[in-house]
């Protein structure tokens, strides 16, 4: 059974919630909550006035403005002491890679001021970082595409023996581009350096199809929730713009292989390539529910709702079995609102609608 | 020849069928629907032509002729293998 959240009267803190061309979790995943009957109230915490969250009359009682994960913990307690002063948090759920190392690093300091969260540990989290993914599951029996650690650009003058061309350059966190040369290896090493800094990565590019799935880990090595979709329709940066829930007994027997292994605690969704081969391949674990997320509530698992009982420490039973051939295909529409809420969240960092 | 992964086919009167375990779909026209949804039963070739001359007014040299052409689509799709089949018996 999908979880009922109708009874429950607290406040859900969620981050994320730009929209557009490359787009955040936070908006679907409170979506999700609302659509588990949720009427409390909910705290959308952003770092930039214009993610376009904000704008939606419906979505959010209340914003505010947090400080980049790069300015530090200190930076990032004392906002959030700022705003409980004025709103008591119990669940937060961050949505962004960068910052939820962060969250899993001040887990105690979060508890103690009474907010809950469901995250890996520390170190599952790194077991999973993309420098370390080809070291840490292929002698696992967990094939992972050739991947090189780039410290230089240097090491991109054996690249063409190491793994040959063409493959992708890619960085830690965000951005891949794929090079069909020496050169364009060079030309994408120093626009991704310049745009996230350094190490990057190059990882040899595996023919076939392209999978993802967004799952719940219960933390001991089994799933609440899986929701595998295929890609229909991909944007010219690489994102999915639609897909459809498909049902492979091997693909998800993979899956469940990698969340076993890792014991993976909280959301996540992961990027698997079926090789010409046949073989699968582990391309990627992203620490977060990824954009797409509402296809998991729509095809029958909600799986944002199941996040934040885990987070309040309640028993869940795994999620009801999707609902295949369920597809989602993604809209962006213009939201028209006054300048004075733009002015509120960019002159005093918050806004308090309800 | 191997017809396992047809039964998975998700298809409809309209002739689209969907693959759930790749995330394709497809389009058939009429009469491709009509064979697919026997094949996917398990029908072999002579009662697919049976029933399928009942309905459509056809020869069946010329059914053979597009069956076999057909059986090669669906195995450049990877709807169907053919496991060992001598070229005559592909399209029984």
């Amino acid at each position: 059974m999908n979880p009922d959240l109708s009874k429950l009267d607290i406040t859900i803190a969620v981050t994320g919630l730009k929209t557009g061309d490359n787009p955040q979790p936070g908006v679907p995943v409170i979506r999700s909550i609302r659509a588990a009957g949720f009427t409390g109230r909910i705290v959308g915490l952003v770092y930039d006035s214009l993610e376009s969250g904000i704008y939606l009359d419906d979505l959010v009682d209340q914003v505010y403005q947090m400080p980049y994960p790069s300015a530090g913990a200190d930076a990032f307690l004392t906002r959030l002491d700022h705003i409980l002063e004025r709103t008591p948090l119990d669940v937060i759920i961050p949505t962004l890679d960068s910052e939820v190392i962060l969250y899993i690093r001040l887990a105690e300091e979060l508890k103690q001021r009474g907010i809950n969260t469901f995250l890996p540990s520390e170190e599952c989290f790194l077991l999973r970082d993309k420098t370390k993914l080809e070291s840490f599951f292929t002698p696992q029996g967990v094939q992972v595409p050739k991947t090189i650690l780039l410290t230089n650009v240097s090491q991109l003058n054996t690249l063409h023996e190491e793994i040959g061309y063409p493959c992708f350059i890619k960085g830690r966190y965000y951005e891949a581009a794929k090079a069909a040369s020496w050169d364009e290896a060079i030309k994408h090493f120093y626009d991704i350096q310049a745009r996230w800094g350094l190490p990057l990565l190059a990882q040899q590019i595996v023919p076939g199809e392209e999978y993802n799935i967004v799952i719940v880990g219960d933390g001991e090595g089994d799933t609440i929730g899986m929701v595998p979709q295929k890609k229909l329709v991909i944007t010219d940066k690489g994102k999915g713009f639609g897909g459809v829930v498909v049902k492979s007994a091997s693909l998800d027997e993979f899956a469940r292989k990698i969340i076993s292994i890792l014991k993976w605690r909280g959301p996540c969704e992961l990027e698997i390539i079926r090789g010409l081969d046949g073989v699968f391949y582990l391309i990627e674990i992203n620490p977060r529910f990824p954009a797409w997320v509402r296809l998991a509530e729509g095809s029958g698992q909600n799986q944002p709702a199941a996040v934040v009982l885990k987070a309040l420490g309640h028993q869940v039973e795994p999620l009801p079995e999707c609902k295949t051939g369920t597809m989602f295909v993604r809209h962006a529409e213009d939201i028209i609102a006054d300048i004075s809420v733009m002015g509120e969240v960019s002159a005093k960092s918050e806004l308090i609608r309800r | 020849m191997n017809t396992e992964k047809l039964s998975n086919l998700a298809m409809n009167d309209n002739g689209f069928i969907f693959d759930p375990e790749s995330g394709y779909s497809y389009t058939a026209n009429e009469t491709g629907i009509f064979i697919l949804k026997r094949m996917a039963e398990g029908m072999q070739r002579q009662e697919i032509f049976e029933e399928l001359s009942e309905v459509y007014e056809v020869s069946e040299d010329n059914f053979n002729s597009d069956y076999a052409h057909y059986l090669l689509m669906l195995e450049s799709l990877d709807l169907i293998r053919f496991e060992g089949d001598t070229l005559e018996s592909r399209s029984e």
